[in-house]
């Protein structure tokens, strides 16, 4: 049998669900240039509350590397292989077909889904996934993911989250600040804190199941770490001057955040468990925006020390410290992909700033970004695409580009000004 | 207290369109019992100006001035700030009276550089005010980056508005 079985795990949000006319509605800008022929038919079986086969169109088509058969166009709909009667595709140009079938399982929906070759006639392979009633968009994701590993090799991320602020402001121009979380295509919006005064730099435990955030809550600026199931919630640090820009270490044991209660700006360790704290940087310059290597052993962060802010590595155990941009005035906001050989920021060219990516190992940057007040960059963790922040009009809006520059996508809220997005780990 | 305009998302999940808030009132003055979809009604960002002060003005005046503003990626306080400050600092010498600098930026550049620079625009008044005398103890420097501007366009005249640190 190569049926697997898969459980879809459960994250249990005790949190506010927000007005859909709230979420945020994605706008494909740019796709590959040759984009995959796929086709999902609807699903055979019992009805389910929502469209999973839109759910997993959408998916791929905003990957950008799929460009799914309109329904419309469809000859027949299939929902098991026997029932594939090729030419049907093959007439459409279709290089694959999901087909999927639902059914009433002992604790929720149960969907059996194939992908197949019309080329080949061949199936690529066969699954069933199951989950709760209530969880049928996971279902949808989770089929997205594995059609999409199946055919690029690369582990898909559509079961994963982003979190994001918004601020929204009232008629006296007032802003209220939202900490939000998301599911990676905008939709079941949920928030996480809501306040008059600013929230910012969210950042995700390694395991996907808490956050951490700046609040101004206090009347100052304050680190708290926030349970996404249980919503409790810790302030961490309450130092006079700068508590900012929290990273969480890969081994979840630590926080890399920034403190300026010695008179400038320096980073430091917070040990979750001990809570106690380590200074790492000794500069008089602003050191700001640490952010881990993968292997836990580094960070790499933003200074002015040479005069503009560039980013630097730092190596924790021996302190040594090294530059890693030369190109352009301003680098700042560092994220390492995946791979950790690409670096992602916000570079500054002729007075505008965009996103770009630089390869650690020979030096080449990249622009990604055309608009002018691009920030906050976060690569997804199957490092295909990178969120960040843009403006559209006068408004913040988060826009998606691939790491490679083929793809571009925009998720603007219907209103207010959405910013500094994050997106999760994988969460299965 | 600003902590009660916190609230957390606490709240039992209520399908429809009756959206309530959270059960636990809060004293926000955006009004937890509005529909959210009110509260999104208003969200345009728009370009309108709120005014702030500066410029050319008399010793009267000048003394009322509580905001400072600065150039772009600089730290450097501007003449009339100077002439402002000294008279403030002959107010604060000599009394008890504790104030906190806000230091703010304008919306380029990243985030959490832009409070580091806030820091330094605040750090700057509070050097100034020690050297003519106040004791370091009364001021508190609070950075809010570009977090909270004065004013929410993206055009050169918000931007210098947003380049401020206000004592309070």
């Amino acid at each position: 049998m190569n049926k697997l079985k898969k459980i879809i795990s459960v994250f249990l949000f005790f949190i506010l669900p927000m007005m859909a006319s709230a979420e945020l509605v994605v706008e494909i800008t740019q796709g590959a240039d040759n984009p995959t022929r796929i086709a999902v038919p609807p699903l055979g079986g019992s009805l389910l509350p929502e469209d999973v086969s839109d759910i997993v169109a959408a998916d791929l088509k905003r990957s950008g590397l799929f460009d799914p058969v309109p329904k419309k166009n469809m000859l027949s709909f299939p929902s098991n292989p026997k029932q594939v009667y090729y030419r049907d595709w093959s007439i459409l140009d279709t290089e694959y077909l999901v087909v999927a079938e639902a059914s009433r399982g002992p604790s929720g929906y149960s969907i059996d889904f194939a992908l197949l070759e019309v080329h080949s006639r061949r199936t690529v392979f066969k699954q069933t996934v199951e989950g709760s009633t209530d969880r049928v968009r996971d279902l949808a994701h989770y089929i997205s993911d594995k059609v999409y590993e199946a055919i690029t090799g690369i582990r898909g991320a559509f079961s994963t989250r982003i979190l994001y602020v918004t601020a929204i402001p009232n008629a006296q121009q007032k802003l209220t600040y939202r900490l939000m979380v998301s599911d990676a295509d905008g939709a079941r919006e949920r928030m996480l804190l809501e306040s008059k005064q600013p929230i910012m730099s969210p950042a995700w435990s390694p395991d996907g199941r808490e956050v951490v955030y700046v609040s101004f809550e206090t009347g100052r600026p304050a680190i708290f770490r926030q349970s996404l199931a249980t919503a409790e919630r810790q302030q961490l640090t309450n130092f006079r001057g700068l508590n900012g820009a929290p990273a969480w270490s890969p081994d979840g044991s630590k926080l890399a955040l920034v403190l300026s209660k010695d008179g400038n700006p320096e980073i430091y360790t917070f040990d979750l468990s001990s809570r106690q704290f380590t200074r790492l940087t000794r500069h008089f310059a602003i050191d700001t925006e640490p952010n881990w290597t993968p292997d836990g052993k580094s960070l790499i962060f933003t200074s002015d020390r040479g005069g503009s802010p560039q980013i630097y590595k730092l190596s924790i155990d021996s302190g040594k410290v090294e530059r890693l941009t030369f190109k352009g005035s301003y680098n700042a906001r560092p994220r390492l992909a995946p791979d950790g050989r690409t670096l992602v920021m916000v570079h500054r060219d002729k007075g505008l700033f965009h996103i770009a990516s630089q390869d650690l190992v020979n030096g080449d940057l990249r622009v990604l970004t055309q608009t002018r007040l691009d920030e906050s960059p976060t690569v997804a963790p199957n490092g295909a695409m990178l969120l960040y922040a843009t403006k559209k009009g006068s408004r913040g809006v988060l826009a998606a580009v691939s790491l490679d520059a083929g793809v571009k996508f925009l998720l603007p809220a219907r209103l207010g000004d959405v910013r500094e997005p994050a997106w999760s780990p994988f969460l299965n | 207290m600003k902590t009660q305009s916190i609230k957390l998302g606490l709240c039992a999940a209520l399908l429809s369109l009756l959206m309530v808030g959270c059960s636990s009132t809060s004293t926000t003055d955006g009004g937890t019992e509005t529909l959210p979809g009110d509260s999104v009604s208003t969200g345009m960002v728009g370009g309108s100006g709120v005014s702030g002060s500066g410029g050319a003005a008399d010793d009267l005046a000048r003394i009322a001035d509580t905001v400072f503003y600065f150039d772009f990626d600089k730290a450097i306080l501007k003449p009339e700030s100077r002439a402002a400050l000294r008279l403030h600092a002959q107010n604060l010498k000599g009394s008890s009276r504790a104030i906190r600098l806000e230091g703010h930026a304008d919306e380029r550049g990243t985030r959490e550089y832009n409070m580091a620079l806030g820091e330094r625009r605040g750090m700057a008044v509070k050097e100034f005010l020690v050297i003519e005398g106040v004791s370091a103890s009364q001021i508190e420097v609070i950075s809010y980056g570009e977090e909270s501007p004065a004013a929410l366009g993206s055009d050169d005249a918000s931007y210098a508005l947003n380049r401020r640190v206000e004592m309070k």
